[in-house]
């Protein structure tokens, strides 16, 4: 038997293919380049190829790696639903709020402790306040922090659950296998993409603006979901897809991929993260998670209600439902109130719709240091990334 | 009621504004400086005062928190002797003298105190520095987190180099692999074991500067050691004051792979981490690859030629990054509280 390579040396190999390599690099552009100017020569000047990513490291890797300097005039990368923290509603955080105030303890990941609510709870506007006016809040790293906390100190305590496929699998195991203490209940504010992704692809085309015309498709999500709902995704909107790995010549590739495709006139889905992503994706995860969660429609922030968009716990799991425990409203599509912050745009940023810098707070008054609006409180924001790692000036022709 | 945050002290851009509303801003223009020396009218590493001759004073003060006292290649005597002498190299200057403000908490184990005390006095012997004063003050338990050691650095310079001589077409050296002594603290304070490949960098840059200075005097235009916040604070300080682009570039810039590894788990820009043993020169374009030689064979065989100044057209005064993969970004200050604490 071949002996298995250690993790460092493949990672190391990786970087060294896929990122520290401009020779690589420059060959992807060029390639890119012909592809763009052939669209240009077949489809006209105004033909603009709009692709859309759905992954905050995504966005992350085009920023950091100014991979948007690097396209032609006429391919737009476009950073739409990406960011689980962004998209939870108003109201579950204020349910947090609430609660951690009366005493329950709520544990949440760091990323979620200054998410606003819209509607301040006795005048605690977030976890972090709360926490601040003596509410009971846990910044912890993972799901599993929690049980080992709960099992100590026997408290009543809720997890503020937020994720989209990738961390819906970390909830689901320990339900599936009944090891959750019974003083811990969740407050499910889990999401999926590829309904967003559908939802913002339509959306731009209600308001007319550029159609989307094709899809990078999250690496870490498709490791857990497969390709292949994406690829019933791209042949029903007829737009290519590619699921790509989080590399910058990863994300050259699959911009290269899609083109070749407009061109050819293929749809479906390529997979360039093929170091992880099958077509099956993991059988073992989507099983936990669909014993213990149902898809349900389910509130966006600042969006409203995406069909079938989010995952709430199956009957045989209600005892760990924390909005069943503590009799929790949960707003359905008739009693639904639009939870966006006012003049704030993040919603729009969310599906791709504007651009942070379209938003008058972007840098004027909403900072990393001081942030309004959920996109730039989280670190896979659209908005954080773009004013942290300075993706707000157009560099192309420096 | 707003309050002061930890992020005001994290040397990012909070302090940077905290400091021109709360000091800068309150002193009267004459006063920022001694007539014909340079002040915090154009703040830089150290303070220079004209005493004749063409002959300037350079004095700079700091004061050190580390948490924690001890790390992987010093602590916080070391520390705070190395980093008020490097100010003084950083403006031209050669480390004469210095004083030191010790404020201890109560109870802290007199072992600690000798440990820490015995590596500034090792320090400073090593490099010639005479201590000439100081001040020793205990407070009560609690009221200060063990330790607060504060230093002052005096010395002598001909030709003090001073930042905002910075010019277009200047090259852009850094002498070593940088974050080091950032990566090592962040690691040991989230509780990550930190390899024995992980040390801080922390030493007196004389080794290199005293020679640099004494050849190259009129060819360094700028110097500064990036400590906290990193080379890109460093290097939005020069672009902001001068109001020229900077562009470094990302794959000449030495990183070691421990410090990569660390910060992409952590998900720190490596260029945020403090470096404490490692000098960033801008050099006339013309003499660049001969002043980068001069380095590497003083024994900082690490040293790179990262970036230039360059005058900017559409943007100034701004940092810009061109990635590994050639792609352009702004290399944007740290804001937030990145890492309390680092020294």
């Amino acid at each position: 038997m071949e002996a298995r390579r250690p993790t460092w040396e493949v990672d190391a190999e990786i970087e060294r293919l896929y990122r520290r390599n401009r020779r690589l690099a420059e060959e992807v552009k060029k390639v890119i380049w012909k592809y763009a100017d052939r669209v240009r020569r077949v489809k006209g000047d105004g033909f603009k190829v709009k692709i859309m990513n759905f992954c905050g490291t995504h966005e992350w890797t085009t920023v950091h790696y100014g991979i948007r300097t690097l396209l032609p005039d006429n391919v737009e990368l476009v950073a739409g639903p990406g960011c689980p923290v962004c998209v939870t509603p108003s109201f579950i955080v204020e349910h947090a709020i609430r609660l951690s105030l009366e005493g329950v303890r709520v544990y949440t990941f760091g990323d979620s402790f200054k998410l606003p609510a819209v509607r301040p709870v006795k005048g605690v506007r977030n976890l972090a306040e709360a926490k601040t006016a003596g509410g009971d809040v846990q910044v912890v790293y993972s799901f599993l922090d929690a049980l080992k906390d709960v099992a100590n100190t026997r408290r009543e305590s809720v997890f503020l659950a937020i994720g989209f496929e990738t961390t819906a699998p970390g909830y689901a195991l320990p339900l599936a296998e009944r090891l959750i203490p019974r003083e811990l209940s969740i407050l499910s504010a889990l999401r999926l993409t590829p309904p967003a992704a559908r939802y913002a692809i339509a959306e731009a085309d209600r308001r007319g603006l550029t159609p989307i015309k094709g899809i990078v498709a999250p690496g870490h999500v498709s490791a857990i979901t497969g390709a292949k709902p994406w690829d019933e995704l791209s042949r029903e909107l007829k737009i290519p897809t590619v699921v790509s790995g989080f590399e910058p010549i990863d994300l050259l590739i699959s911009i290269a991929e899609i083109l070749r495709m407009i061109l050819r006139g293929e749809v479906g889905v390529k997979v360039e993260y093929r170091r992880v992503v099958s077509w099956e994706g993991n059988r073992e995860a989507l099983k936990a998670i669909y014993r213990v969660f149902e898809k349900t429609d389910a509130a966006w922030r600042g969006i409203g209600f995406i069909e079938e968009s989010g995952l709430e716990l199956r009957d045989s799991y209600r005892e760990f439902d924390g909005f069943d425990r503590y009799g929790l409203e949960k707003p359905d599509r008739e009693s639904w109130v639009m939870d966006n912050l006012k003049g704030c745009r993040c919603a729009e940023v969310v599906l791709g719709l504007v651009k942070p810098t379209d938003c008058k707070f972007f840098l004027k008054g909403c900072s990393p240091s001081k942030p309004l609006g959920p996109c730039m409180v989280s670190f896979e924001g659209t908005c954080s990334i773009w004013a942290r790692f300075g993706g707000y000036l157009d560099l192309k022709n420096l | 009621m707003s309050k002061v945050t930890l992020a005001h002290g994290a040397g990012g851009r909070e302090m940077a504004e905290l400091l021109e509303a709360l000091i800068f801003h309150r002193v009267d223009e004459p006063l920022k400086k001694v007539e014909g020396g340079l002040g915090i009218d154009h703040p830089d590493d150290g303070a220079l005062i004209p005493i004749g001759e063409g002959r300037f004073l350079v004095v700079s003060t700091d004061s050190y928190t580390v948490s924690p006292l001890f790390f992987p290649g010093g602590d916080i005597g070391k520390l705070a002797v190395c980093g008020s002498i490097n100010d003084i190299l950083m403006m031209g200057g050669i480390p004469v003298a210095m004083l030191d403000t010790i404020v201890v908490e109560e109870g802290l184990p007199m072992q600690t105190l000798n440990s820490i005390v015995d590596s500034m006095v090792e320090t400073l012997r090593n490099e010639g520095v005479a201590l000439i004063g100081g001040d020793f003050k205990v407070m009560p338990k609690g009221s200060v987190d063990k330790i607060v050691v504060t230093t002052t650095c005096i010395g002598v310079s001909e030709n003090p180099i001073m930042d905002v001589n910075l010019e277009p077409g200047d090259r852009i050296i850094v002498s070593g692999c940088l974050g080091e002594h950032g990566a090592t603290i962040m690691a040991l304070q989230h509780g990550l074991e930190a390899e024995a490949s992980l040390k801080s960098d922390v030493k007196p840059l004389t080794r290199l500067f005293k020679p640099l200075i004494e050849k190259y005097s009129k060819v360094v235009k700028a110097a500064g050691d990036p400590t906290r916040g990193g080379l890109s604070m460093l290097l939005n300080g020069w672009a902001k004051s001068t109001g020229f682009l900077i562009i470094v570039d990302e794959a000449k810039i030495p990183i070691s792979k421990p410090v990569r590894k660390y910060s992409e788990m952590l998900g720190v820009d490596p260029l945020h981490l403090a470096s404490e043993g490692v000098a960033v020169i801008a050099t006339e374009a013309g003499y660049a690859d001969e002043v980068l030689d001069f380095v590497r064979g003083l024994g900082f065989e690490d040293a790179m030629i990262i970036g230039e100044v360059v005058k900017g057209e559409r943007f100034k005064g701004l940092v810009v990054a061109r990635s590994e993969v050639g792609g352009l970004r702004v290399l944007e200050p740290p804001t937030g509280e990145l890492v309390p604490r680092i020294c």
